[in-house]
């Protein structure tokens, strides 16, 4: 087997790393806080297709009973995934809510912009 | 009663006082009288124990058990029922003087001042009770905390700079050396109880590391003020003088020196060190202490700071006496614990009365100062001998079993330090009772006879009890001989102070 | 006949009630939109709860782990509650602390959290709770999820709900690190998942030796311990916190700092100690040294950016990721002894904390102060509070005669039989450290003449707390029987795994 083979083989995986590491970058990287919240959106959404891809089983069909069926996916993940992305839209609700009161309050959503203000205050009071 | 209960009684006595205290604290008399009770009731306790001990009782409790196999033990034994007793009689003069030299000073915050001196007391007679090194270790520390407050009692920046000091150098010392130390035993030899013959031979440590360890619970002991961490003591000066008493005489550094006493005896054992030699070091610094603190104490003028460094190089007598391990140097030892505590703490009430009557806190204003106090300086006097070391006063056999134990040891040098200790003890202490005597008040006139002004009377009787005791228990040696015959039996065929003793007695 | 049937039927169910009362409570105080009866549902929450632990610890004392089958499908299929010893005493400690936190806290938080959002507050106050009661009870790997995110978006939802406007940016920060501390352990469990086909803990624990291709194993493993190293703050992991602790409203701190770092530490124990089990991750990767160097850097830095704080909040927060390198480092140790040390170290300073935070959240109601120098003269115009503050200070510090010192002792016993010297070193060293700012504080409260006369009298209600977590801090210093000793028997199951 090929290292090109390998690669292929297991493209659904390269798939879920470049997700991750690109949402976790942007996470990283941004100044912008709903940009960062976006980037962690993405973060968490490659961690669904880390679930469910490896539930897929070639040849078979949705976990649905039928008598002229024997092979299904894997039922589990999607089960699980489903919660996860539940969880994902709260704390990206959550974010955003957070991101308008900050705007409300310190007339920015830059933390570049934002923190050296805390930090004055912190030291005024 | 049984002595157990006695026991009982004896450790939280001092905490229902503290209680009673706070609860009177509205009325001064009231208040007062609470102290003294409960000293006196201390006294009596501590003194029935005392009685017991000699007839040949160890009562024992365990209330608490902390840690599988240990526990808050207390073990009473001649060492500890020696420092029990000094503390709770100094306690009762103490209280006498206090009341004189507050009042007369119309210091602020006396409720909480007398709360926590009488926690402190119970401090005192957990440490001395303390029947292995955790309980020991607890009520240090609780002694420490307790006597924080009294140190800082004035509340002004140099006393909260001085606080700091003596907070960080005591509680410091006993955190990153005295702990390790003490879990350094447990792991070693697998228990931390005070045992008649020590218990670390045979737990496998060898010459060094028992060397190490040795030096480490004397550091640890950051109380019993080995140089270079004795400047707590110096720094604790800014306290109102009752307070210097209690730290001098009272309770704290007589809780440090006893704490390597009792460690020598019965966590080292001194065959153990006599053997290994593994304390010799430790000996070596302690009587360096003893000659470099009394030379500062030369250069001092202020009164205070002049018997703070006394105290610092009287205390590493203790010191080297316990790490010299030789039957006749411990009893010099634990002695010397008894005879610095009524000297120094007369000289300290001594150097509070002149300050309450005169407000007069440096040696080069005392001109003449015996002929306004006739009595303090007396008494002042009284103590210096003492701590010089000369006959008929307590001071004198401490001093001379220590010779005998460096002696025995072969250790000589011993017995050069004692030789030049006491003449710098001349050169600092003589200087004041002469110049108070001997020197005309700056503001005398020529011909009329100088006005008596002296200190309240409190604190007069609690010197004039002090002084007293400096006598008796010159007389008493050998009652503390008898007492302490058990921790450290010498041998039959050298019995030097006994003798004399008696010579001396008709 | 019924009634004893009745009893028996409760007592099984007990793992589902520990997070069913709180998620109840918090549904009922979002509905009744009134902060008085919201707080009052959220006191009979608080006081039910430790009777259901403590009856849990019984149960299991009695009878060894309970299983409990969520909705009746039986594990590994299905979603189990397992309660053994270890989690039994964690349940204790955080369902005591928040029934201590809101028994308190009513009139502060009256006074920090705008009148419309008081009735939010305690709801998301018991979701919170639930979360991490959930997480405690569960043993189930995706569950813990679900749990921790239930607690932890109730958390991001008190800290913002704190006064000033920074509250909002700490807690946007914490949502943000949060997550991805979640979403971290959540790929681990996928990992597991992906070779081994279960999530139950115990079942994990059976199948993970049959696996031949370890190294998806230890990846997974990585993905679990930084995901929780988030969570707990672990040092360099820790930065989220010290703005948290300090804009959050003064008792939600309280409650936060007491247990939520605590139960991602549980989780951890969890996951190397109980399912990958003591001979496989920990002697196959650097794991254990890891840790007790982070631990000890957590130590030492940790107190040393609280000696330079000015907010006192912000250095008991400081004091926090401190502290917690003592828990870690006693895991770290992998012994009996160190692991005791850790596990009561738990418990010990959950109550420190508690009554700490506490404390300032009177000294705040009574005079407004966060900064230190704004405390003088407190000593002398609120005793009773600042005695509650001194004790729990000594605590910290770890004193005989404390709590502190008990988890402090077995540290350093379990140090010093390995023979780590420098170990024992880095205990003592930052015990010391805490003594300079417990110290500042007290030298300001008692040295400096007060800054009025009469400050805002402090509610009793808030009082009493402090000084019932500082008497028990004192009482825990000598009666070790629960915080020891139960200790030592969990880190007894704990060494012991599930596997075998």
């Amino acid at each position: 087997m090929t290292l090109f083979e390998e690669i292929a083989q297991h493209y659904n995986y390269w798939v879920t790393i470049l997700l991750m590491v690109s949402g976790l970058y942007i996470v990283v990287a941004k100044s912008n806080m709903i940009k960062r919240l976006l980037g962690l959106s993405v973060f968490q959404t490659s961690v669904y297709l880390l679930y469910l891809s490896p539930g897929k089983i070639l040849g078979g069909t949705p976990p649905i009973l039928a008598s002229e069926y024997s092979v299904y996916a894997n039922p589990l993940p999607h089960v699980l995934i489903l919660t996860a992305i539940v969880v994902g839209v709260a704390t990206l609700a959550l974010g955003l809510a957070l991101a308008v009161r900050i705007n409300e309050a310190f007339g920015s959503i830059e933390e570049d912009e934002i923190v050296p203000v805390i930090d004055r205050e912190d030291h005024a009071a | 009663m049984t002595s157990t209960l006695l026991m009982d009684i004896a450790l939280l006595l001092p905490f229902a006082g503290a209680i009673g205290i706070w609860l009177a604290g509205r009325w001064p008399n009231l208040r007062e009288a609470v102290t003294l009770a409960t000293a006196g009731g201390l006294f009596i306790v501590v003194i029935t124990l005392l009685m017991r001990v000699l007839d040949g009782e160890r009562p024992e409790i365990h209330p608490i058990q902390l840690f599988p196999g240990v526990s808050i033990d207390f073990v009473l034994e001649p060492l500890g029922m020696l420092f029990a007793t000094v503390a709770s009689t100094l306690w009762i003069v103490n209280s006498v003087y206090s009341i004189g030299y507050m009042r007369g000073n119309n210091e602020p915050r006396q409720t909480p001042f007398y709360i926590c001196f009488a926690v402190a007391i119970g401090g005192a007679i957990g440490v001395s009770f303390a029947g292995n090194l955790l309980t020991l270790f607890l009520y240090y520390e609780l002694l420490t905390l307790s006597t924080y407050p009294l140190v800082t009692h004035k509340g002004t920046d140099e006393a909260k700079a001085k606080g700091r000091v003596y907070l960080i150098l005591l509680m410091g010392t006993s955190m990153l050396l005295m702990l390790p130390a003490i879990i350094w035993v447990l792991t070693a030899a697998g228990t931390t109880e005070f045992t008649p013959g020590g218990v670390l031979a045979g737990a496998g440590l060898t010459t060094g590391m028992l060397a190490v360890l040795y030096t480490i619970f004397m550091y640890g002991i950051g109380k019993a003020a080995l140089m270079p961490v004795h400047f707590w003591l110096p720094a604790a000066m800014v306290a109102p003088t009752p307070v210097s008493a209690l730290l001098h005489a009272v309770a704290v550094v007589k809780a440090g020196v006893f704490s390597v006493l009792k460690i020598t005896v019965y966590i080292f054992g001194i065959d153990l060190l006599a053997e290994t030699g593994a304390s010799l070091p430790v000996a070596y610094i302690a009587g360096a202490t003893v000659v470099l603190a009394s030379m500062v104490a030369l250069t001092r003028d202020n009164l205070k700071a002049r018997l703070a460094y006394s105290t610092v190089s009287q205390l590493s007598y203790v010191v080297m006496a316990a790490a010299i391990a030789t039957p006749a140097a411990v009893i010099g030892a634990a002695m010397h614990i008894a005879a610095h505590a009524v000297s120094k703490i007369t000289l300290f009430f001594g150097a509070g009365a002149i300050y309450t009557a005169h407000h007069l806190t440096e040696v080069s204003q005392l001109d003449g100062i015996g002929r306004k106090m006739p009595i303090t300086l007396g008494t002042f006097l009284i103590g210096s001998l003492s701590i010089i070391g000369l006959p008929p006063l307590i001071g004198v056999w401490s001093k001379w079993w220590i010779g005998v134990g460096g002696a025995d040891a072969d250790q000589y040098w011993v017995l050069a330090v004692l030789m030049i200790s006491s003449l710098l003890n001349i050169a600092y202490l003589m200087p004041i009772a002469a110049r108070g005597f001997f020197v005309a008040p700056p503001d005398a006139k020529p011909g009329e006879p100088v006005a008596l002004k002296e200190a309240p009377i409190a604190c007069l009787l609690a010197l004039l009890a002090t002084a007293a005791l400096c006598l008796l228990l010159f007389f008493g040696a050998s009652e503390l001989e008898t007492l302490l015959a058990e921790i450290a039996p010498v041998d039959a065929a050298q019995p030097p102070v006994e003798g004399e003793a008696n010579v001396n007695l008709q | 006949m019924s009634v004893e049937h009745h009893a028996f039927h409760v007592t099984e169910h007990l793992p589902a009630l520990a997070a069913v009362v709180p998620l109840v409570g918090a549904v009922l105080a979002a509905l009744v939109r009134n902060g008085t009866i919201a707080w009052l549902v959220s006191l009979a929450v608080g006081l039910a709860l430790p009777v259901i632990s403590i009856l849990m610890l019984w149960e299991v004392q009695a009878s060894g782990p309970i299983s409990y089958a969520l909705g009746g499908w039986a594990p590994p299929v299905g979603i189990e509650f397992r309660v053994d010893l270890a989690n039994a005493y964690l349940a204790i400690l955080v369902s005591v602390m928040a029934g201590v936190v809101l028994a308190g806290s009513p009139r502060s938080i009256d006074d920090e959290v705008n009148p419309e959002n008081r009735a939010w507050y305690y709801a998301a106050f018991l979701l919170c709770l639930c979360g991490l009661m959930g997480m405690i009870v569960t043993g189930d790997a995706f569950n813990v999820f679900v749990f921790m995110e239930v607690s932890s978006l109730a958390t991001y939802i008190l800290i913002a709900m704190g006064r000033d406007r920074r509250a909002l940016v700490a807690a946007y920060q914490y949502l943000i690190i949060g997550t991805v501390g979640a979403t971290f352990y959540v790929i681990g469990v996928g990992l597991l998942l992906a070779m081994t086909g279960t999530l139950n803990l115990v079942d994990l624990a059976q199948r993970l030796p049959q696996i031949e291709a370890t190294r998806p194993l230890f990846t997974a493993v990585a993905f679990i311990i930084v995901g929780l190293g988030l969570k707990l703050a672990l040092f360099p992991m820790h930065l989220w916190l010290p703005n948290a602790y300090a804009y959050a409203p003064s008792s939600a701190s309280a409650f936060v700092a007491s247990t939520a770092t605590k139960v991602a530490v549980y989780l951890l124990l969890r996951f190397t100690f109980s399912v990958y089990g003591v001979d496989f991750v920990l002697p196959e990767t650097p794991a254990a040294t890891l840790f007790m160097i982070l631990a000890s850097v957590a130590m030492i830095s940790g107190s040393l950016s609280a000696i330079f704080q000015t907010n006192v909040k912000r250095m008991l927060a400081y004091s926090s990721v401190s502290q917690i390198g003592y828990i870690i480092l006693g895991i770290a140790m992998i012994s009996e002894t160190g692991l005791t040390g850790g596990i009561s170290h738990m418990f010990n300073h959950a109550l420190i904390k508690g009554a700490l935070f506490i404390a300032v959240a009177a000294v705040i109601f009574a005079t407004g102060a966060v900064r230190i120098d704004d405390m003088a003269g407190l000593g002398r115009t609120m005793p009773v509070t600042m005695g509650a503050f001194v004790i729990a200070g000594l605590g910290l510090i770890g004193v005989p005669g404390t709590a502190g010192f008990i988890s402090k002792w077995y540290l350093i016993q379990g140090a010093a039989e390995q023979g780590m010297w420098w170990i024992v070193a880095v205990i003592v060293v930052s015990s010391l450290m805490a003594v300079f700012y417990i110290g500042r504080v007290v030298e300001v409260a008692w040295f400096r003449a007060p800054l009025s006369d009469a400050p805002r009298r402090a509610p009793p209600e808030l009082v009493l707390a402090a000084v019932a977590l500082a008497v028990a801090v004192v009482i825990f210093g000598f009666f070790t029987e629960f915080s020891a000793g139960v200790a030592s028997d969990a880190a007894r199951v704990l060494l012991e795994g599930y596997a075998r």
